[in-house]
């Protein structure tokens, strides 16, 4: 690990500011992902922002009747938020399927979000990365890409986006709310928030140097039955292989989303209209494009066949 | 004292404190946090300097350059070790690529170079500056490609079939084979697994003029010292090795390995002691790890079940070329058969240096056979534990009818196993038992580790206070150690639980067997016996009465009429060491099983749940039941993992086992862990030792993994020969969900 100098930012404008101007900074929130990544020196800041002190901590009704939850809400506290419970399950479902309790005790929203690859060439210094190391080369292409993604890819880097909040909070409708350094407030769709990042894998969003998270916002409940099912070699603690959030309302039609199968929660409105065809018929339109590996070519019928068992239960 | 005729009735045999469930002794250090583990020692060297490894980042080849001045210039430095300024050091009986030193790689993160700072985020952060080049050599990393031409283990370029050939013939295997009415003929693949241990290899090195102490975290007491001193090329005389507390070996740490090395070498650089944890990502590609086997399985039976021919060949590599993984270990042991053949092959790979994880050979080796039996189950169309019964050997080794079975009740171990799993309720039709989303299946596995028993030695003293402390060498890796052992001492003398002292690890107390290959219950608890029946004979002698034929209970004496306190002895010692005859080569001393599993496989994503698990186990006396069954189910656990998730990913392009962290090599959650029952038959083995038991570390991981994979056969009707048993092998073949 680098050394590098600390501060704890007392506005949000403060904390946008104070990263935008000093070279190599980042915002620290939990740090249950960047402290990793900065003792393997694959993260070396010079400089830490701390935004813990920002009073940004807090889950709120808006007016439009939907639910607006700051960027500090820890994993643990939004996953048991009456509200959220009731009115956004998949949510709820979604964070308790990922990492573990202590984890989600620390974690926080705009954190979860930002999570890096889990790619375990990305986490080896030694091994070809273009993640890692911009122009170094992909080690995952022609090696072990079980884990890695199917769809959405390139040929500069076949990693996910790995987590399990975002996935539900696409499904969600969420929207990503920013302050940028200059103070300007930006409201980014969760669907555009992650990017496919084509031969730039070191660019995985559309944050600006400095633009910082202040809060998710959640439109109107979408009402119907809710489910997030997470696919994974064992039973807790690990990454999904390929998770389903959806919504199923009573006439049959929903939405869904995949998780660890893409750069980006992957959902497509055209493949949602395909619910009531059954399963088969929303992966073929979702994963139409698909490029698997011949490693992780099995998650297309995977995420058919999960998706299949959560319509399934929706029936029942 | 000689064991050199099977036990009799001795002093164990009044079973007052031994037998009996015991709270382990050393529980309240271990859940307070008050055991002090290696890294943790601050009291023996509270001016420790820290550390840090570097590992290789090739897998083979040659350091051409590294530049490790700015790392000499960060702040804090106080010495940088680089492999390639120095000779390369002495290996050891122990291992073979060397644990520091010279410009070539013998496999990835091979230890490089070595930073020592004033603090351990100092050493992180300048082992970071160092700059190094290396030129890649070429190197076979693919068993499944080397395998063809591996030759057979041992043979030293020996014809097949000659003499130099090893392989274990019986009657005639290809004719029996070729005329059998059912066989079965498959190849099965256990990959590289990982010990995966909690607490990292770890060592305060120290050298005072040329003594050195390590600290260390380590189960063999002896080999290590020996080790080191043939690494350093010093007298083994010059090395205290102090182990009281290891956060789990499972053979990982068996040997000194590179934290013990370097800590020793940068505490001599740096003038002061020095300590070194090894960093999680370099656990798994920097330690040993088990190697990966292919197997080849041929059975051949009458219509009745009677197997008539068995052939197991098995093929694994390691850098040395030889030693490997051998999973035809237990194949001549288990079922009978007139005609046999075993061959074990072992390749040459540039990965990793493999060596013993817990029952070496055995677990993987059962993986293979275990299946195979159930696959030749149903082409008899006969119950799998049925088929078990049918061909049990008496009274003789089935693969070496020279040699006589000590005790076995694999039998037993089976039908009582059947009976309290509820078996009879098995579907004999695989995929046929659904419970909603759910495929039901149930699934048995035959279970035989060996239970070697080794010279072991201690030192017992009685205090003025009546007190007793005994010594020894053995370590306890987590598996109750000092408690048996304290059991042992009260039982033969007498005393209560809470007046026995035991102080283990140290290479200043009598060398014991140490702890590996499930041996170190049974050979321990012998040599603290043979003190403690020296001590009642010193006694005696200082008292006037004879030691042997006294009564030593409640802390009193009596003999031969007269009656003492044990306090009226004041201060009296005594060594002791058990030794073992030349009458034991006539025996195949072992232990056995009968697993049996069940569980829930997801008809739509094809998720796997293991339900329950139950184990029988025949291992003679069970010294404390309680800590007996946390051997057992924390070997089922690890069969767990191996049946269903854990795998080392070799990188056959880079060499290298790429999830090396906790992440990526995924071993059994708590979630993953459903109910464990163990039941212990109440067996006595006089062959072992005076104390009739047997070790059961490493007999609960053999079958367990066989009883997971038939079980998901049973629910699924869809056979896995390569493990783990992940989805993604059985997804397309998985039963259409209703
Ligand atoms: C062992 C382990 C298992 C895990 N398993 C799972 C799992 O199964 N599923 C899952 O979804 N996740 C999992 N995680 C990931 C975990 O959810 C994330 O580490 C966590 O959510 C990150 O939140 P944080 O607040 O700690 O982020 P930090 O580590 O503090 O920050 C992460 C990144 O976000 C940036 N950042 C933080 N806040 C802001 C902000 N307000 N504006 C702009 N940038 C910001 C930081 O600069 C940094 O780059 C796991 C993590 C671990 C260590
Ligand atoms: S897939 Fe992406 S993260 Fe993984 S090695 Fe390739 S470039 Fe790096």
């Amino acid at each position: 690990m680098r050394s590098f100098t600390y501060e704890r930012a007392v506005t949000p404008a403060a904390a946008a500011a104070a990263v935008a101007s000093s070279e190599d900074a980042k915002f620290i929130a939990g740090g249950t992902n960047l402290l990793d990544l900065m003792k393997l020196e694959i993260e070396t800041p010079r400089h830490l922002v701390d935004v813990q002190d920002l009073g940004l901590d807090r889950i709120e009704d808006t007016p439009g009747g939907g639910l607006r939850i700051g960027t500090l809400v820890t994993n643990t506290a939004l996953s048991a938020h009456p509200r959220v419970r009731r009115d956004y399950a998949v949510l709820t479902r979604a964070i308790q399927a990922g990492a573990s309790g202590q984890l989600r005790n620390k974690a926080t929203t705009g954190g979860n979000l930002l999570q890096r690859t889990r790619c375990a060439y990305f986490y080896d210094p030694n091994m070809p990365c273009n993640k890692r190391r911009p122009g170094s080369g992909c080690a995952a292409l022609g090696g072990h890409s079980r884990q890695l993604g199917v769809i959405g890819t390139s040929d500069a880097c076949i990693a996910t986006y790995p987590g399990d909040m975002a996935v539900a909070m696409r499904v969600l409708d969420a929207t990503v709310e920013t302050i940028t350094p200059e103070g300007r407030e930006r409201s980014i769709p969760i669907a555009d928030f992650h990017r496919l990042w084509g031969d730039t894998p070191h660019i995985e969003t559309v944050l600006e140097p400095g633009e910082l998270i202040t809060a998710v916002t959640l439109p109107r409940p979408p009402g119907g039955q809710h489910f997030y099912h997470k696919v994974r070699d064992r039973r807790s603690y690990a990454f999904a292989l390929v998770s389903v959030a959806a919504v199923i309302l009573p006439d049959g039609t929903g939405r869904v989303a995949f998780g660890g199968v893409a750069p980006k929660p992957w959902r497509s409105e055209a493949a949602d209209a395909q619910i009531r065809n059954g399963a088969a018929a929303v992966v073929r339109t979702a994963f139409a494009d698909a490029r698997p590996t011949e490693d992780n070519a099995f998650k297309i019928p995977l995420a058919e066949r999960t998706l299949a068992g959560v319509l399934a239960e929706a029936r029942s | 004292m000689d064991f050199n005729a099977p036990a009799g009735d001795n002093l164990f045999d009044r079973a007052t404190v031994v037998g009996k469930s015991t709270p382990r002794i050393d529980g309240p250090l271990k859940t307070t946090g008050t055991a002090p583990y290696a890294y943790e020692r601050h009291e023996v060297a509270s001016n420790a300097a820290y550390g840090w490894i570097v590992g290789s980042a090739i897998a083979k080849g040659r350091i051409s350059a590294m530049n490790v001045e700015d790392a000499r210039r960060a702040p804090g430095v106080i010495a940088v070790l680089a492999a390639p300024e120095m000779e390369p050091i002495g290996s050891s009986n122990w291992n073979y690529a060397p644990l520091f030193g010279g410009r070539e790689v013998a496999h990835y993160h091979q230890a490089v170079a070595c930073v020592v700072a004033e603090t351990f985020e100092q050493a992180r952060a300048a082992a970071a500056l160092i700059r190094t080049d290396y030129e890649r050599t070429s190197g076979e990393f693919d068993l499944a490609a080397v395998a063809p031409d591996a030759p057979l283990a041992g043979s030293q370029g020996g014809a097949e079939g000659g003499a130099g050939d090893p392989r274990t013939r019986r009657g005639d295997f290809e004719s029996a084979f070729a005329s059998a009415p059912v066989t079965v003929d498959q190849t099965y693949h256990t990959p590289d697994e990982s010990h995966a241990m909690m607490e990292p290899h770890a060592t305060i090195a120290a050298w005072e003029g040329d003594q050195l102490t390590l600290w260390t975290s380590n189960q063999m007491i002896q080999w290590a010292k020996t080790g080191m001193g043939q690494i350093l090329g010093i007298s083994p005389e010059n090395i205290r090795v102090d182990s009281p507390y290891i956060g789990g070996g499972f053979g990982g740490k068996l040997f000194i390995r590179a934290d013990a090395v370097v800590a020793a070498l940068a505490s001599r650089a740096a003038k002061r002691p020095v300590k070194i944890a090894l960093q999680r990502p370099l656990m798994f590609n920097n330690t040993t790890h088990r190697h990966a086997t292919i197997q080849r399985i041929r059975l051949g039976a009458e219509r009745d079940g009677r197997i008539t021919a068995i052939a197991h060949e098995n093929w694994s590599g390691n850098i040395t070329g030889t030693g490997g993984e051998d999973g035809t270990l237990q194949t001549p042991k288990l079922y009978t058969a007139p005609n046999r053949m075993t061959a074990n092959y072992v390749a040459q790979l540039d990965l990793p240096e493999g060596n013993a994880m817990r029952a070496p050979g055995e677990a993987p080796g059962h993986m293979a056979l275990e299946v195979a039996m159930d696959e030749l189950a149903e082409a008899l169309g006969m119950d799998p534990v049925e088929l078990r019964l049918r061909n049990e050997p008496e009274g003789r080794v089935p693969g070496d009818p020279d040699t006589l079975i000590s005790d076995r009740h694999l039998a037993r171990c089976l039908r009582e196993g059947a009976e309290r799993f509820g078996w009879s309720a098995r579907s004999p039709t695989p995929g046929a038992v659904r419970e909603g989303r759910w495929l039901i299946g149930m699934g048995v596995a035959g279970g035989y580790r060996a239970a070697p028993a080794r010279q072991s030695a201690a030192f017992v003293r009685l205090g003025a206070d009546g007190r007793l402390v005994v010594e020894t060498d053995m370590t306890d890796i987590g598996t109750g150690s000092y408690t048996i052992i304290a059991q042992t001492a009260a039982e033969t003398m007498g005393v209560p639980l809470d007046r026995v002292t035991v102080e283990l690890g140290d290479s200043r107390y009598p060398v014991s067997a140490g702890s590996g290959g499930q041996w170190g219950a049974a050979s321990s608890t012998a040599g603290v016996y043979a003190a403690c029946v020296n001590l009642r004979r010193a006694i005696g002698e200082k008292l006037g009465f004879d030691g042997d034929a006294a009564t030593f209970a409640d802390g009193s004496i009596r003999a031969g009429g007269r009656s003492f306190a044990l306090t009226d002895a004041g201060r009296v010692s005594a060594d002791g060491e058990m030794t073992y005859g030349d009458f034991k080569r006539d025996y195949d001393v072992g232990t056995y099983a009968g697993h049996f599993c069940e569980v829930a496989v997801d008809a739509y994503t094809g998720e796997t749940y293991i339900r329950r698990m139950l184990a029988v186990c025949d291992a003679g006396r069970i010294l404390n039941p309680l800590s007996a069954r946390s051997q057992v189910i924390g070997a089922m656990v690890m069969a767990a993992g191996a049946a269903l998730t854990e795998e080392l990913a070799v990188d056959t392009r880079f060499g290298y086992f790429v999830n090396h962290d906790l992440a990526g090599y995924e071993v059994p959650v708590h979630a993953d862990i459903p109910h464990q029952e163990v039941v212990f038959l109440d067996t006595l083995d006089p062959i072992i030792s005076p104390m009739k038991a047997k070790g059961v570390g490493e007999l609960g991981i053999c079958g367990p993994a066989a009883a997971v994979a038939n079980a998901i056969y049973n629910a699924t009707g869809v056979r896995i020969r390569e493990y783990p048993l992940t989805l993604d092998k059985y997804l397309d073949r998985l039963p259409t969900p209703v």
